[in-house]
């Protein structure tokens, strides 16, 4: 049975970015080629471009998150559209109105795209597969599955810093296992072609049958960062700090923080980045990511025009006539 | 088919008209903005006839079209880049052919997203009639009456040279 | 009423006969199946040439949602399914609403299937009140009013004294306890088989060992305690494995498979198909191969439909919070049947793991066509291709994987008690 890869309309466009596992590299590229264009629209003094002027988008976030529901709040007013924010608690949704009843209550005041933020993995894919035909979904994050404009935005870093993928080998450090980012890095990086894609952290947080995603495990971070030149770190959600899959903070940083030591074994012009928001003194010493090797704060300035062009590239998909 | 147009003779023609009006209008400094991507060859070479002190600004008006739901995104836009303010100056718009006026019309949209300029005068190599829009040249080095299947293109950078093809014949 | 079904090829895998021959019934009994009859003047003459004449197919799990769930399915719309599908015997899980840990419940059961008419329901008894693991229930009594088993459901016994008390009172009545195995605390809240898939979909695992854990404990105290024990849709290769070797051993255990678990696995999930959402959950390549083998070989000697219907909106979640089940009655069959062409079972083999095999592990009379049985029958037309298509399915649950696929092989003709409860127009 071959099936048609949702994301991509009749004419092959990506009309939802949900995930970026089956994205073809050039899509990607394309991605990145058009964030670079919008991202001179943010740095000068001109707010706006009127490309999505009359469109309504909507942050639909079952999952709190003031950060990444502002970015893509700004993204879509840098871009002339107008924004409904909708935060409903999860729990709320079980207890009343399904999320299909929500979703066709919305549909019936005309939105042009929903952004979805969902503790369950596989919500964005099952909102996309009932909207109507003129609606584009982009997926801000949905349980432990994808988190694809993050990944996107890692990866224009990565290009603006070093340039071509080809040559690199990055590490992801921390906890793959409960990581959407982590997921969508590993699909994105794979894609893009670079040399290697280590994954590191203790067997309690790597998930079962990672090296199926083209990755190299290992559990010792000094051995991992041998070499390397970029590191992600990942974070270490509270919850997941003391219990049965850690024992402690403490034990954790001196494992797998991310000190000088450490850094010196990778490359000696390694980046080192992190999707935020950090935990200082367990995923990674203060001084590093305030230190010259950090580009933690570009990938904050970058996710705006990432997710702008995003934006543009899904509502662009319903043109009717012509080719892109 | 190429038609042969002395383009020199053109930017020539056309660096005179500029020349003129601005002695005429006693503007000192005009700051000259091109279109992507042959009216920002032509302004290079217009740019550097007059001597201009400023240098020369660059506009993609990608984002401005009014054609988005038609053609969707095009990820190959080079980002627009005005390197001066635009508040108050006189701006001289450069593109090579003026067709529909539609460009022109995003590229108003676009400078005035800026700021507020002092005046927009638009010279432009070619202007081949049929407008869709009430947007005129100020100067322009030729005007020459193309079919709607007819269709007219600046090459280069260099050496600059006009190709009028048929769509017809290929 | 006096009834020739003839030149049938009649598969009775119990009395080893598999050739073309006649059967014929009387006052809704078998009275012989034979070339020819002396004194027999049949008054319905049914003619099965080209097609294959079994007992009617008796499946040992099937959720009929009555009483309780009326929402989803009803006894009557289920058993009429199952006349449609081939399938003259059903047994129902403990797990209604009200839970059958009561007599009245069972009789409940029983007689909305005698009403119906369509097929024979059966029902399972609760191994613990109210299905809670901590009280045992009546079990006594719940023999008397008809059960021929004890279950666990889907709730696990976690408390091992517990388990082993069930089974020392159960064995005390000599009833057979079917056990769902699987470790709570392992399968945490996991929804799909843990590896490469669930690691790339995000979704929470449950690990191969939540299965063999449990069967493990669960075999220990078998051959503790001396139950004769059933272990319900075993998933995993290693568990087959186990039990087989305690077959070997000489325990009284047996072992039945879901019949979709024969053909999917959790790459069928793709991306998120909640009609994947089955539980125990759909695992790899290598479970799939060894339990065919263990079906081929017979150390599972029952395939089952698992049947779960379920209203459409059970299933318009994102994933984890759908429910999990298959609407299975209508595939029974023709996945059995496809067993032959796919791997090495014969077709009588495979008719004995879906008639014969069953009806010994429920201790019930059916799934042979031996002489005064009842004449439980069905007439089935094995190069018959059909299309799954959820919208035409007879059971109110139109929630199944097998969309699409082209089947072979359809039940024709079928004869409860002798009576014609399904005849395909």
């Amino acid at each position: 049975m071959i099936r048609r890869n949702i994301q991509l309309n009749q004419q092959g466009r990506l009309r939802h970015f949900l995930t970026i596992e089956g994205l073809k590299r050039q899509t990607l590229v394309d991605i990145l080629d058009t964030a670079e264009s919008l991202s001179g629209v943010t740095d000068q003094t001109v707010k706006k471009v009127p490309l999505l002027r009359g469109k309504t988008i909507v942050n639909l976030f079952f999952e709190a998150s003031t950060r990444t529901r502002t970015t893509f709040e700004l993204a879509a007013k840098r871009l002339s559209a107008d924004v409904l924010n909708l935060n409903i608690a999860a729990s709320a949704t079980k207890k009343g109105e399904t999320l299909l009843d929500t979703l066709h209550n919305l549909q019936a005041m005309h939105c042009d795209m929903f952004v979805v933020r969902h503790a369950d993995s596989g919500a964005a894919h099952f909102i996309a597969n009932h909207v109507a035909p003129h609606v584009s979904v982009v997926n801000a994050g949905d349980g432990s599955h994808a988190h694809p404009t993050q990944a996107m935005l890692d990866m224009f870093t990565i290009r603006r810093v070093k340039g071509d993928f080809y040559p690199l080998k990055v590490a992801i450090v921390g906890d793959v296992m409960h990581s959407r980012v982590a997921r969508s890095q590993i699909h994105a990086l794979t894609t893009l072609g670079v040399t290697e894609v280590r994954v590191i952290g203790p067997k309690t947080l790597m998930p079962k049958g990672v090296e199926a995603l083209g990755v190299h495990v290992y559990h010792d971070l000094d051995e991992g960062l041998k070499d390397v030149d970029v590191i992600i770190m990942l974070r270490l959600q509270n919850e997941r700090m003391e219990g049965e899959l850690l024992p402690s903070a403490h034990e954790y940083f001196q494992l797998y923080g991310l000190t000088q030591e450490r850094l010196d074994k990778a490359k000696p012009d390694a980046i080192v980045m992190h999707p935020g928001p950090i935990n200082r003194g367990v995923e990674i010493e203060s001084s590093i990511a305030d230190g010259p090797r950090s580009v933690i704060l570009q990938q904050v300035t970058h996710g705006i025009a990432v997710r702008m062009a995003v934006m543009s590239t899904c509502l662009g998909s319903h043109a009717d006539g012509g080719a892109a | 088919m190429t038609q042969t147009v002395d383009i020199d003779k053109l930017l020539n023609d056309l660096s005179q008209q500029l020349r003129s009006h601005l002695s005429d209008n006693d503007i000192k400094a005009p700051l000259m903005i091109g279109i992507h991507s042959g009216g920002v060859w032509v302004a290079e070479r217009l740019h550097q006839l007059l001597q201009l002190k400023d240098p020369l600004g660059h506009l993609d008006i990608s984002f401005y079209r009014d054609d988005f739901s038609r053609i969707g995104m095009n990820p190959q836009v080079k980002p627009s880049h005005l390197p001066f303010s635009v508040d108050d100056r006189h701006i001289i718009l450069v593109d090579d052919v003026l067709y529909t006026g539609r460009t022109i019309r995003a590229a108003l949209n676009e400078i005035f997203d800026y700021g507020r300029p002092a005046s927009v005068s638009l010279a432009v190599l070619i202007d081949r009639g049929r407008r869709e829009l009430p947007i005129e040249a100020n100067f322009s080095g030729l005007k020459m009456d193309l079919a709607r299947g007819e269709n007219i293109k600046l090459q280069g950078p260099k050496p600059l040279s006009l190709l009028i093809a048929n769509k017809a014949c290929k | 009423m006096r009834i020739l079904i003839k030149n049938g090829r009649v598969i009775d895998p119990a009395n080893n006969i598999d050739k073309v021959t006649n059967i014929y019934i009387a006052d809704g009994k078998i009275s012989a199946v034979a070339n020819a009859l002396d004194d027999f003047t049949a008054e319905q003459v049914i003619d099965a040439s080209g097609q294959l004449v079994c007992p009617g197919l008796v499946d040992l799990s099937a959720r009929l949602r009555e009483p309780g769930f009326e929402h989803k399915a009803t006894i009557a719309s289920e058993t009429r399914a199952a006349a449609a599908a081939g399938i003259t015997s059903l047994v129902m899980p403990p797990d209604t609403y009200p839970i059958t840990d009561t007599p009245a419940v069972a009789k409940l059961i029983r007689k909305k299937a005698q009403d119906a008419g369509f097929a024979k329901v059966y029902s399972l008894g609760a191994a613990t009140q109210n299905l809670r693991g901590e009280n045992i229930s009546e079990m006594a009594a719940l023999k008397a009013a008809g059960c021929i088993g004890i279950s666990n459901a889907l709730t696990p016994i976690k408390n091992p004294l517990i388990m082993k008390r069930i089974m020392e009172y159960a064995a005390t009545f000599d009833l057979t306890v079917f056990l769902f195995s699987e470790d709570p605390s392992l399968r945490h809240s996991g929804c799909v088989h843990e590896g490469a898939i669930s690691t790339r979909l995000g979704l929470p695992g449950i690990p191969e060992a939540a299965e063999t854990v449990a069967v493990a404990r669960d075999l220990a105290l078998i051959a503790d305690t001396g139950v004769r024990a059933h272990f319900c849709r075993i998933s995993t290769l290693k568990a087959l494995q186990m039990i087989s070797r305690a077959q070997f051993d000489g325990l009284p255990v047996s072992v039945d498979v879901a019949a979709h678990q024969l053909y999917l696995t959790d790459m069928d999930i793709g991306e998120f198909d909640s009609q994947c959402h089955v539980r125990p959950p759909l695992r790899d390549q290598r479970d799939k191969q060894g339990l065919r083998e263990g079906v081929c070989k017979g150390s599972i000697s029952v395939i089952c439909s698992d049947h779960q219907p379920h209203e459409a909106d059970a299933k318009l979640y994102p994933f984890r919070q759908t429910e999990a089940g298959i609407s299975a009655l209508e595939t029974l069959l023709p996945l059995t049947l496809r067993l032959t062409e796919e791997s090495n079972i014969s077709l009588p083999d495979a008719i004995a793991r879906v008639t014969t095999g069953p009806a010994m592990i429920a201790g019930i009379d059916a799934g042979t066509l031996s002489q005064g049985e009842e004449a439980d029958i069905v007439i089935i037309d094995p190069e018959q291709y059909w299309k799954v298509c959820p919208e035409n399915m007879l059971s109110r649950g139109h929630n199944t994987p097998f969309r699409d696929w082209e089947l072979k092989g359809k039940a024709v003709h079928t004869l409860l008690a002798g009576k014609t409860v399904f005849k395909q127009p």
